[in-house]
């Protein structure tokens, strides 16, 4: 039980390129399912926190019934089994009717994956905002999509900022489940690197530090980002009537 | 004289509880409306009706002689009329005071941004919030942020305003300087109608004074009628909680 740090090194160097090509793939299936998740978040999380308003026609009404249960089971059934499963499921299930790659069905099960984790939390961020915002915004005259753009959601994604980045650092981890249906990302490219020299403890060494290097550079990224959030105007208020 | 706001036999239940039972009354041009009475008698419930944040479940609410819920008046050109102030304040605490004041003007009234930025700072001026324009409105007083909230509600040139018990949130001290603003309002001659427990104020700024108690409006008239000569007991009996010595 030993690791070669030289060998790796070496093993490094020679495979760059399929290295390189993996982290490049994960990095796209962390940001596309994260962002594109995001927004699926904020919709269905919309859908999900928004109380029904006495306003709405009889058939509103039974359309927002009909799609709160309906996100409702999405947030179930994709927070409750393994993405691979999913993945393989979905990719199998579809291909006969859309012909679809690995590589395009993996970006589209990750965002759907995400979707439902980000459902649940900005379910929580807007439900954390007090409704007068929301009544004072009605009572001005604005519509609920206005309201949701330009007041609930900045305050919703403010407040969650931390968590919903955390989706990111789990998605650069979490894509390597889609191995599963031939997606080119960082674990598929170090399993066939493995495979054809057979020092597989030097490569999953090498595979954990890359993934170590993705994840703190992203958190890095993501605090700077919260700061920058949280930095409210420095204004100097000088009460005129002191 | 011109009626804004006329509410017909208005009901309202929450479950098993009648809140409002039968109310009569209407708010005229240019007056100063106020309306007390214990808690729990239905006076945010009114205020919520005429705004439609709740919805009635009997009676008639006339905007200048169109019912609010026939459909014929569109719902966010109707709430741009009638503009309410809360206990709470409310500010948009992801915008600056002026945003908070312009939002409303940009994106209902399709004012341009410098037309409303304008507006707004006049607005500001008039409630001596000028210098705080650009602050954060999470960094406010209560004082502070409910003066922001009634230049908020001015900027969409209100047919008439709601008041909820304004100045209820308030540090004392802070009592008198939005007592002062909504004082100017009345003189200038702005159709409000406030819902308060300060009662000094209600009979110095009020044309009218309505006096409710458990869903209904148990006696009104002048401030003199109401606060000197009360007809009914219950209304005496609410007074003097107030006006004992
Ligand atoms: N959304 C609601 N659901 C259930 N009950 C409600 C609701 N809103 C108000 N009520 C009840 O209706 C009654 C009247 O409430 P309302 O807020 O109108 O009284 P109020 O006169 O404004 O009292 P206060 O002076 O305390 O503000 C109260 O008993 C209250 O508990
Ligand atoms: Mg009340």
């Amino acid at each position: 039980m030993s690791i070669d740090f030289g060998r790796a090194f070496e093993i490094f160097t020679e495979n760059w390129s399929l290295f390189s090509f993996g982290i490049q793939n994960t990095l796209l299936f962390a940001l596309v399912g994260t962002v594109v998740g995001l927004l699926l978040g904020l919709v269905t999380g919309a859908l999900r926190a928004i109380p029904e308003d006495p306003m709405d026609s009889a058939f509103v009404k039974v359309l927002k019934k009909i799609a709160r249960f309906v996100v409702g089971f999405y947030v179930w059934f994709f927070r409750g089994t393994p993405m691979m499963v999913q993945a393989l499921f979905f990719f199998y299930l579809l291909r006969p009717v859309l012909g679809w790659t690995g590589f395009s069905a993996g970006l589209i099960i990750i965002s759907v994956n995400t979707g439902a984790y980000m459902a649940e939390i900005i379910r929580g961020g807007i439900q954390s905002i007090d409704v007068g915002q929301s009544e004072a915004a009605k009572s001005l005259g604005m519509t609920t999509m206005q309201t949701m753009l330009s007041i609930i959601f900045p305050q919703a994604i403010k407040n969650t900022f931390p968590t919903i980045g955390n989706q990111l650092i789990v998605n650069i981890k979490d894509s390597c489940m889609l191995n599963a249906i031939q997606v080119t990302e960082l674990y598929f490219q170090s399993s066939s690197v493995a495979g054809s020299n057979m020092r597989y403890a030097e490569v999953y060494f090498l595979e954990m530090v890359m993934y170590l290097v993705l994840t703190t550079v992203a958190t890095l990224i993501l605090n700077a980002m919260e700061r920058k959030i949280n930095q409210t105007k420095t204004v100097t208020i000088k009460d005129h009537c002191a | 004289m011109e009626t804004i706001i006329q509410v017909q036999h208005l009901k309202k239940h929450f479950g098993s509880l009648q809140v409002l039972n039968d109310i009569d009354f209407e708010i005229n041009k240019g007056e100063v409306v106020t309306i007390i009475g214990s808690s729990g008698s239905g006076k945010s419930t009114l205020l919520r009706c005429i705004n439609l944040l709740e919805i009635p479940d009997g009676g008639k609410i006339l905007y200048k002689d169109t019912d609010i819920l026939s459909g014929k008046l569109s719902l966010t050109e109707y709430r741009s009329k009638v503009g309410m102030v809360f206990q709470s304040f409310n500010l948009f605490a992801n915008k600056s005071v002026i945003e908070n004041c312009m939002i409303g003007q940009v994106k209902v009234l399709k004012r341009s941004k410098e037309e409303a930025r304008k507006i707004a700072m006049r607005h500001l001026e008039s409630v001596g919030m000028e210098s705080f324009a650009d602050a954060s409105s999470v960094r406010l007083s209560g004082g502070q942020k409910q003066r922001v909230a009634i230049a908020r509600a001015l900027c969409m040139d209100p047919e008439v305003l709601l008041f909820d018990e304004p100045t209820s949130a308030l540090d004392p001290e802070m009592v008198g300087d939005v007592l002062e603003v909504m004082q100017k309002l009345a003189k200038e001659g702005l159709t409000m109608a406030i819902v308060t427990h300060e009662m000094q104020f209600a009979k110095d700024v009020s044309d009218r004074v309505i006096f409710m108690d458990q869903g209904v409006i148990a006696e009104q008239g002048t401030p003199q009628q109401i606060f000197e000569d009360p007809q009914q007991e219950r209304t005496k009996q609410f007074l003097s909680r107030y006006f004992d010595r």
